[in-house]
């Protein structure tokens, strides 16, 4: 298990999941489809990073809580090295205006990255039910307090987090 | 090498250079801690109040350093929450990682354990869909705003940047090429002194 996702953590670039699916459902057939996509969506409901919840309730499900630390170890450890030592060599010829450049440069494309992510997501508030209007509202409340008023996350995420959440358990209405 | 280089060198890889003191540390450690728990959808929604609290308020690293430091890790292979590894490098060494990724993980992994029975059983109830219908739209002005984040060292080239990012959007929606590509391309940008 560890290997196994040692492994497919070393092939996602920008993001494990697809490789996960790949792997897990169709390589490995430690998982069904649906049962992948149930997993996701109890790790997207989940604080804290995806594909280290998914890996740690998969693991924790086959085999305890020694199957938890081998699956979330395997997804974090070799990845982990890789990047440190790409950060180490970084801040080895920060000095270089060329190096410093290109990763000023890297930055942008990063922040595009980022925003993507955005846009594909909110393709799903369609059919949010809170509405358009409400989705927007909430959406650019965000914005605004984390943005451009630079307020802290705590207290925008518990507010609007609340006014979002209490919205939808009214709208939910059976 | 000169004999006094390598014990700074030795102290930089392992506590970094900002010269942090016992109570930075112990703030370091409780604000990533405290993060973990609001990370809904994920590290990379809570760039904006990193940001905020290691360049704004401690200065321990700059805008530049901050946003290269999510670059880098966008471009290694591995999960994205691997970018807070990198920061914590940047701010302290080996003690950073230890700092921000114990921080960032703890909280968030012990929730996943105890909650995956919970939620197996829940999942459709009225309360968890209010959780996850409300926090949507949430979620995603958190992303957008760390990638306006993502731009402060470079807002200044207006029109550039926002060709740059525009072409990344058009990539990343339209095609299915691996964000290598468009990192790559970043990177050449840079150095021809477009950004």
């Amino acid at each position: 298990m560890f290997w196994a996702f040692t492994s497919l953590a070393m092939q996602g670039f920008g993001g494990v999941l697809p490789v996960a699916q790949r792997a897990l459902v169709d390589k490995h057939r430690w998982l069904t489809v649906e049962q992948f996509l149930e997993l996701l969506s109890i790790s997207q409901v989940l604080p804290g990073p995806n594909i280290v919840n998914l890996a740690l309730i998969l693991g924790d499900r086959h085999f305890g809580w020694r199957g938890a630390v081998a699956a979330s170890t395997g997804v974090l450890l070799a990845p982990l090295v890789v990047v440190l030592m790409l950060a180490m060599l970084a801040q080895q010829f920060s000095g270089q205006p060329l190096v410093a450049d290109a990763l000023r440069g890297m930055g942008v494309v990063a922040a595009g990255l980022v925003v993507s992510t955005a846009l594909r997501l909110s393709m799903g508030l369609r059919r949010n039910a809170l509405g358009l209007w409400g989705c927007g509202v909430l959406l650019s409340l965000t914005v605004l307090a984390i943005a451009v008023l630079r307020w802290p996350l705590v207290g925008v995420v518990m507010g609007l987090g609340t006014a979002g959440i209490a919205a939808a358990w009214w709208r939910l209405k059976p | 090498m000169p004999e006094a280089v390598m014990p700074q060198a030795l102290s930089h890889f392992l506590v970094g250079s900002a010269g942090l003191s016992a109570a930075d540390w112990l703030a370091l450690f409780v604000h990533f801690l405290t993060l973990s728990l609001l990370a809904v959808g994920g590290a990379i929604t809570t760039v904006p109040d990193m940001q905020r609290f290691v360049v704004r308020e401690h200065g321990w690293i700059s805008d530049a350093q901050f946003t290269a430091s999510i670059a880098l890790a966008q471009a290694a292979p591995g999960p994205n929450v691997l970018f807070v590894a990198v920061i914590g490098f940047n701010v302290g060494g080996m003690g950073g990682v230890l700092a921000t990724m114990i921080g960032t993980l703890l909280p968030s992994t012990t929730l996943a354990l105890m909650a995956t029975r919970w939620g197996d059983r829940n999942r459709d109830s009225r309360g968890m869909k209010s959780f996850t219908t409300g926090m949507a739209p949430i979620t995603i002005g958190l992303l957008m705003s760390s990638g306006w984040i993502l731009l402060e060292p470079t807002r200044h080239h207006a029109l550039n940047v926002a060709v740059l990012v525009g072409l990344t959007l058009l990539l990343m929606l339209r095609t299915k090429v691996s964000p290598l590509w468009p990192i790559c391309a970043g990177a050449v940008a840079g150095m021809l002194g477009w950004v």
